[in-house]
């Protein structure tokens, strides 16, 4: 399974390049257009793509998990959110538990964060965890396990910083060539031979068009491997949890949610299992978005019938597209055909009356237990919520009578 | 010296590390199957764990469903006593197991006041996730032996392989055809 990740990185390594290509030659006509050589531009990109990118390696994910404002729950903070984050880690081989964050809103959305699979975080709002079913949980978990798996956060940081410092510098280069253009290029036909006038001329103008249209198709590119990896990701839920069906209802929820994630931002989206910014519905969203529609990811899960392996996924895909995979050869080669499982018998239609109140309990206890209450447990089965300015050590039990020691 | 004698050198020195690579790969692999194979035995002794603790709380409202304590704790002795044999094997009793567990579930059901036990939900969301950390370390093992057959068997790594001795690695099949069929533990 190791090799095939390695191998499917290739198309993403190749965009990858693409854009560092676009970096290179913004360095290269900034350094013609203001210094009269190449090697001034050039330095001058690496120099602050070098800035950004250790700022991101070194402090991205405590930034990116500050910024959604993630608290961290234990065990016993959150037992079921804790367990299917264990059964997805054991399932997809990765080697160290990641750790468990939850970001408190009613919005329904998730994510993945941390430079390697041995420092990593998985993020999720209240309100997909107050929403879906075990089965549901395990394929947005087993998604999110799976950007760790594939190195997906690594590369989308390596290639936003990347896209960051395209904007950043065209920005400012065609702010100056625009608005100083006019003297300098004067100056500098006047100082040259007839012959070379021409050639800055060409080279001012190829300089212009590219400080415009450099930040654009670097974007489109950006988008494109995020959602490269976004599919990929999908079909590796279908593959760990073996079953399609629990990432497509999810899916399906949070495709139905109006609430809007209230601190995401441009550089966190391609993390987010949904794209957190755009709202679904927009055809238009095709190439401008980090991830593909939420009804076609539906749609290719839902197709994958019989099988859940990567071959499955790719048909699906075709049938869906009605045109070639998504997956290279090299990813679907290594694992053959793989069954599907059955639902937990614990519906996933249908949720009991008496399942759901038990979730949403389980999530206020969660909330409480953050906000410092002691939850303390009366032999009747009644569960006492004791507030931290609570100064007693004892609390009478109201339904059986009984003084419970604190 | 000659230019065909550079030419043999670089080959050979090709050559070379291929084998070591091969053979490293090879390693990796069959370190994976043996790191997989040890977590289905965390999770197995996890299962044992949790079984008595089940038992007694369970008997606390169904007493007279002696007979499938009995079942539940002989065939959990059974399989931990079989805890170091081969996979083939232990498969067999831990299915066996796990439908013994299976209907000591089922009787749970019967009692709607075990159901509102807040220790029983408790072991129940433990159970549920242990059975599928089970069944997921199982998924995960079998994924990796295949790798490693793969590699065993396929050309050219099957030359190092049988050069150094690799062995093919053995699958962790669920024997007892029901336990296929049902695995999960329903609560609702």
């Amino acid at each position: 399974m190791w090799e095939q990740i390695r191998s499917n990185q290739v198309r993403s390594v190749i965009l990858l390049g693409l854009i560092a290509g676009i970096l290179l030659a913004v360095g290269y006509f900034i350094g013609l257009i203001f210094f009269e050589s190449a090697i001034g531009g050039l330095v001058i990109a690496l120099v602050v793509w070098a800035i950004m990118s250790l700022v991101a390696y070194f402090q991205g994910d405590s930034i990116l998990l500050s910024m959604a404002g993630a608290r961290k729950v234990g065990p016993s903070d959150a037992p079921r959110l804790y367990n299917v984050v264990e059964e997805m880690k054991i399932a997809s081989g990765l080697e160290k538990m990641p750790d468990v964050y939850v970001i408190d809103d009613p919005a329904l959305n998730a994510f993945a964060t941390g430079r390697d699979p041995t420092k990593a975080s998985v993020a999720i709002t209240t309100g997909l965890l107050q929403k879906l079913n075990r089965d549901e949980l395990q394929g947005v978990i087993g998604h999110e396990i799976s950007h760790i798996k594939n190195r997906d956060v690594l590369l989308m940081a390596i290639t936003s910083v990347m896209l960051g410092t395209i904007v950043i510098l065209a920005w400012y280069a065609s702010r100056v060539l625009i608005f100083g253009g006019m003297a300098g290029g004067n100056r500098r036909s006047s100082s040259s031979s007839s012959g070379g006038g021409g050639a800055q001329v060409i080279i001012l103008i190829v300089g212009l068009v590219l400080m415009i249209l450099a930040p654009i198709m670097a974007q489109f590119i950006y988008y494109a491997i995020s959602r490269k990896r976004e599919y990929l990701a999908d079909a590796s839920s279908a593959l760990y949890t073996r079953y399609p069906e629990g990432l497509a209802s999810a899916l399906e929820k949070i495709g139905a949610s109006t609430h809007q994630l209230k601190k995401a931002n441009q550089a966190t989206a391609p993390m987010y299992i949904a794209n957190p910014l755009n709202k679904e519905g927009r055809k238009l969203s095709d190439l401008t978005s980090t991830h593909p529609p939420i009804s076609e990811r539906i749609k290719i899960l839902r197709a994958m019938a019989g099988g859940v392996s990567f071959t499955d996924y790719n048909s699906a895909y075709s049938q869906v597209h009605g045109r070639g995979g998504v997956l290279s050869k090299a990813t679907i080669g290594a694992v053959g055909a793989v069954g599907m499982r059955q639902a937990s018998p614990s519906a996933p239609g249908e949720m009991a009356l008496s399942e759901k109140a038990a979730r949403s309990r389980e999530v206020s206890d969660m909330m409480l237990k953050m906000d410092k209450y002691r939850i303390v447990d009366c032999p009747c089965g009644v569960k006492w919520k004791v507030p931290p300015g609570y100064k007693e050590d004892n609390i009478y039990c109201t339904r059986c009578g009984r003084t419970i020691q604190l | 010296m000659a230019w065909w004698i550079w030419i043999i050198i670089a080959v050979a020195a090709i050559l070379v590390l291929w084998i070591i690579g091969a053979y490293n790969g090879l390693i990796g692999l069959r370190n994976i199957v043996k790191n997989a194979w040890a977590q289905i035995d965390v999770q197995l002794k996890r299962r044992y764990d949790l079984i008595p603790n089940l038992v007694e709380t369970v008997k606390g409202y169904a007493k007279h469903e002696r007979e499938v304590f009995e079942n539940v704790t002989k065939a959990r002795n059974m399989a931990q006593q079989a805890s170091s044999a081969g996979a083939g094997e232990r498969g067999k009793l831990e299915g066996e197991l796990g439908m013994a567990l299976g209907r000591l579930l089922a009787v749970a059901e019967a009692y709607p006041e075990l159901k509102a036990n807040q220790n029983f939900l408790a072991l129940q969301e433990e159970l549920t996730s242990t059975e599928n950390k089970i069944s997921f370390s199982r998924q995960f093992y079998n994924d990796s032996v295949l790798n490693l057959n793969n590699k065993i068997q396929m050309f050219p790594s099957n030359v190092i392989a049988n050069m150094f001795n690799f062995k093919l690695g053995e699958f962790f099949e669920v024997t007892v055809e029901a336990e296929r069929q049902a695995p999960k533990v329903s609560f609702s």
